[in-house]
């Protein structure tokens, strides 16, 4: 069924980049615990991996964008990602205000992707809701 | 916009799995045409008529017209 298969290669893809993400966090966090103040090459790469299993995620809806033939899932999933784009990109220019003046703490950039992660996950909702009126 | 898909859908005795397997799309896609809640483009609107060997304006409605 070759409709079926950008769908599971999303799914697939997605499943294996998350757990690269989990792994590269607690084996990283348990590196940098017993190495601290390390900033030889593998400090980096126990420091890059995580970010970059998160820009594999990207990169895997991007292709599921690309490949998915049918158009109204292909509509649902950008409906999706452009309401993520919308909280990531609105939230932290918010909060990029309060914090120049001082009216916030610091908050570290990859943040921004754990929202554009939860936006992703209000847009699943809202395409919920959109699909049961 | 407005379509005769369901009827012409049970004419045919089809599901709305079968029709969506003819037109190689989701099931999911079928019932949103169907209610209306998804405009289908030009190439799926003509693969939509063609299934049902019609004119594309003998599947859905013209939106100038209503009904």
């Amino acid at each position: 069924m070759q409709r079926h298969t950008a769908r599971r290669r999303y799914n697939r893809d997605i499943l294996i980049a998350s757990a690269v993400y989990g792994a590269s966090l607690i084996l990283g966090s348990f590196w940098f615990r017993d190495h601290p103040g390390n900033a030889g090459v593998l400090a980096y790469a126990a420091a890059l991996v995580p970010g970059l299993s998160i820009v594999a995620i990207f990169g895997v809806i991007g292709r599921y964008l690309v490949e998915e033939g049918d158009e109204y899932l292909r509509m649902l999933r950008i409906r999706q990602a452009l309401i993520a784009s919308a909280a990531a990109l609105g939230l932290s220019t918010v909060w990029g205000f309060l914090e120049n003046y001082g009216l916030a703490p610091h908050l570290a950039v990859f943040w921004v992707a754990v929202i554009w992660f939860a936006g992703f996950a209000a847009g699943a909702l809202v395409n919920c809701v959109i699909e049961r009126r | 916009m407005e379509n005769h898909l369901k009827r012409l859908r049970a004419e045919h005795g089809w599901s709305q799995a079968d029709l969506g397997e003819r037109l190689g799309v989701s099931r999911q896609s079928v019932i949103a045409i169907e209610t209306g809640r998804y405009d289908p483009s030009l190439p799926l609107a003509f693969r939509i008529a063609e299934v049902f060997d019609l004119a594309i304006e003998d599947v859905f409605v013209r939106p100038s017209k209503g009904e």
